[in-house]
């Protein structure tokens, strides 16, 4: 028998192609896409050189959508078409749109599904539409400048989004044709950046303020192991709310009233971020408002004056930043760095207050534009395969706790914020009624006690309890969440072994059929035929078996005798043939049969992993 | 063979079975362990391996946390000796006075709308806490004396719920 061979540990035998994958942040004002090539990590302009894509889209009678700068440009003539912020919609009821507070600047139609349309002259388009336009426009973008079709992004969101904002992000990129890697958080994202570029070591705290999201990340950062110890924020504050404050007060000072006209509101608060960008160099500005007849109004606001509007807001982010360093079990001298990301971080008052609390000087050597799109492109590159051997790994948290409904209306915690992902907890309950044979499982997310204060995840029955006497049932729910932060909730009538569950869709998301519909009228998937589909999938998931059951091989092949080789060669081969063929049952058929034969081999590759893992170890302390 | 994951927290990150803990070595290996076994290892690998990677750093994480913890690791060596904490109570009239004062103070402050007060409160739930660990320690050494250490893990119970009430208060004030 031939020798086998044995490649390096971690690294792949098989050289493998490279594979296009993106990073792309999709921001509340402004979007951006990296990639990362000949190991570096970059963003990607559009064709007249400009890497920052504005996040909005304006919706024309005819049909055609634009999207970024110039559709920036008509946002004062057109403002009811012209769609900006759509990220703060993303995954809110009309109820949570209405609480947004600021004055609303389009017009809102309420739908059964949850999240509320925008009218616009091209019909009614939900925030997951907008979005989709904005993915799909870098989609392009990315595809022209790499010369082939994507295999994979990574799509950053704000740490403190809860599941329902999450999953309406992850439709938007159905739509838009992308396949979703991950979506990673903003301040992991920038950590990763400032960690893998800059070598960063130790504690390090990314304090996160975009247009429209606020977070804050303590992340520990030790040889590539990038460990998030807690996370918090706010998912509805940023420097949007600095723009509508100071709008406000520019309308006071000049007599405009709130039931202004939609384009003359949309004037004041382009007037207020210019002058907020003017404030962050200057002591103070000058305000120059034009109004109907050919009259203006002229005024000036100091950067004091500016400080004190916007003080409570920036208050607020240093509650959210005491928490995540209580979270952490950290205090501010065990900090090595503190790094600043996002636009609104240019406000001087932001910078000061954020030095005085942590007490050192913020970094921000990294464009904080850009540095959470680099981030996500250097995880989208290592979540593609393109690197190999030590490379960095990303341990994460859940943001928000996830518990259940019990009785009086009042929430259960069974996995807490900031717990480390995958992480599974189960927890045992009872029923309330003598004979009961069925329980109600309400899912739900967030801090507060009571459940209407949380948001509602998930819903689902265990039925077929056998009658018992109240009390004497035991129901054990466990709550998996995996490396994704999915969740999947199960329960499990002991005695019986009844059991149910439900992978876990909030309730704001789309509902899948919605998705499908929108995806057969979009052009580019009408033409293909469902069954076509599904065998081109189950190729692509056919051909990634038998590429990583062959690096298995090559890598940990001395762990099976000649024997269970065999059986394992033999089982490629009949996978490889029904390859050539175009028969999904048979093609699936293999696919489940070479898994099978290599369950065994599978777990012996992770038990000696971790052997050797702790036994490297405990040779260097010996 | 033995599958590594079969055994004990403790034996997973080859450490002994006590309460005294070197906490660097704890970080070392599961951060090793983590490298090896996190599922974003296996995102091109089988559907199997990954279901498996997810298994262990599932299990890996929780041994990691509950290692980490003071009163999770008193908690989990108390059942691997095979001791119950069912239906424990806290004998020390002391403790429950001051717990009672404590409790109070809480009350107050959320009465008064009044958030300066808190800072005296956190530092005397800390110095409770650290009260605390320090009976655990020593009711774990040689001779082991179980009753003492179940005592003092109701007690930081006690110190951990009133903690978060506290902080959960705070954030609300």
């Amino acid at each position: 028998m031939a020798l086998l061979q044995i490649s390096e540990p971690g690294q792949s035998a098989a050289p493998h192609q490279h594979r296009l994958a993106v990073g792309i942040d999709l921001g509340t004002t402004n979007s951006l896409v990296a990639t990362v090539r000949s190991g570096l990590a970059e963003t990607l302009a559009d064709e007249d050189g400009q890497h920052i894509l504005p996040s909005v889209v304006r919706y024309l009678s005819s049909g055609e959508v634009i999207v970024g700068h110039r559709a920036l440009a008509g946002a004062a003539r057109d403002p009811l078409n012209t769609i900006a912020s759509a990220k703060r919609l993303m995954g809110r009821g009309i109820e949570d749109v209405k609480q947004l507070g600021g004055r609303s600047l389009y017009q809102f139609i309420a739908t059964g599904s949850g999240m509320p349309k925008i009218r616009t002259a091209a019909g009614d388009v939900s925030p997951v539409a907008v979005s989709a336009e904005i993915l799909k426009v870098l989609k392009a973008r990315a595809e022209s400048a790499l010369g082939g079709e994507l295999q994979g992004a990574v799509i950053t969101v704000p740490a403190y989004f809860d599941e329902a904002q999450r999953q309406a992000t992850k439709d938007a990129a159905t739509l838009a044709g992308l396949r979703v890697l991950r979506l990673l958080n903003e301040p992991t994202a920038a950590a990763l950046a400032y960690g893998l570029d800059r070598g960063e070591e130790g504690v390090v705290v990314v304090y996160d303020l975009g247009g429209g999201t606020f977070d804050v990340s303590v992340l520990h950062m030790h040889h590539g192991v990038f460990e998030v110890l807690s996370t918090g924020g706010d998912s509805a504050l940023g420097g949007d709310d600095f723009d509508h404050l100071l709008a406000e007060w520019i309308m006071q000072q000049a007599g405009i009233s709130d039931d202004a006209a939609h384009t003359q509101l949309r004037h004041v608060m382009a007037i207020a971020r210019a002058v907020k960008e003017s404030l962050s160099v200057h002591e103070q500005a000058a305000i120059r408002l034009d109004q109907s007849f050919g009259t203006a109004w002229q005024g000036q606001i100091t950067r004091g004056q500016f400080n004190e509007l916007i003080e409570p807001l920036v208050a607020k982010t240093m509650i959210s930043c005491r928490r995540a360093l209580r979270d952490a079990g950290i205090s501010p001298e065990d900090i090595k760095q503190v790094v600043l990301v996002g636009g609104s971080t240019r406000v001087p008052r932001v910078r000061e207050k954020v030095a005085e609390f942590f007490g050192r000087t913020p970094l921000s050597d990294i464009d904080p534009d850009k540095v959470v799109a680099l981030g996500a492109a250097q995880q989208a590159d290592i979540l593609i395969g393109n690197k190999s051997g030590d490379q960095a790994l990303l341990l994460d948290v859940i943001p928000l706790s996830l518990g259940l409904e019990v009785m009086g209306g009042l929430v259960e915690k069974i996995i807490p914020r900031n717990t480390t992902i995958p992480v599974a907890r189960a927890q045992e309950f009872t029923t309330f009624k003598d004979g009961q044979t069925a329980m109600g499982i309400h899912v739900v997310q967030g801090e507060r006690e009571l459940v209407s204060d949380c948001r509602s995840l998930a819903r689902f029955n265990l039925t077929g309890i056998p009658p018992m006497a109240a009390g004497a049932a035991h129901i054990r729910v466990t709550f998996q969440v995996d490396a994704d932060g999915l969740l999947t909730v199960s329960a499990r009538e002991e005695t019986s072994g009844v059991a149910s569950h439900v992978e876990v869709k909030p309730s704001y998301g789309l509902a899948e059929n919605e998705i499908e519909r929108m995806l057969r009228d979009s052009m580019q998937h009408a033409r293909e035929d469902m069954e076509q589909r599904r065998l081109r999938e189950q190729q692509v998931e056919a051909k990634r078996l038998v590429e990583a059951v062959s690096a298995a091989l090559a890598q940990d092949g001395a762990l099976l005798v000649a024997d269970e080789r065999d059986r394992i060669g033999q089982a490629i081969s009949r996978l490889q043939s029904a390859l050539a063929q175009s028969d999904y049952a048979a093609l699936k058929a293999a696919t489940t049969d070479l898994e099978r034969h290599t369950a065994e081999f599978a777990a012996r590759r992770m038990d000696h992993g971790i052997r050797k893992a702790l036994t490297g170890q405990q040779i260097d302390e010996l | 063979m033995k599958h590594p994951l079969d055994t004990n927290y403790f034996a997973l990150f080859h450490l002994p079975v006590q309460f005294p803990l070197d906490g660097e070595i704890l970080n070392t290996r599961y951060r090793e362990l983590q490298r090896v076994i996190h599922p974003d290892r296996y995102a091109h690998a089988s559907d199997q391996e990954k279901r498996l990677a997810q298994q262990h750093a599932t299990l890996i994480n929780d041994a990691y946390h509950t290692l980490r913890d003071d009163l999770k690791r008193a908690q989990y060596l108390l059942r691997l000796k095979g001791v119950s904490l069912e239906q424990r109570q806290v004998h020390d009239p002391g403790f429950l006075m001051e717990q009672m004062e404590l409790r109070e103070e809480l009350a107050a402050i959320e009465q008064a709308r009044d958030p300066a007060r808190f800072d005296t409160l956190f530092k005397q739930i800390r110095q409770l806490e650290k009260n605390c660990k320090q009976a655990l320690q020593e009711s774990f050494a040689t001779p082991e004396r179980l009753e003492q250490a179940c005592e003092a893990v109701v007690k930081l119970q006690f110190i951990r719920k009133l903690a978060e009430e506290a902080e959960s208060l705070e954030e609300r004030l």
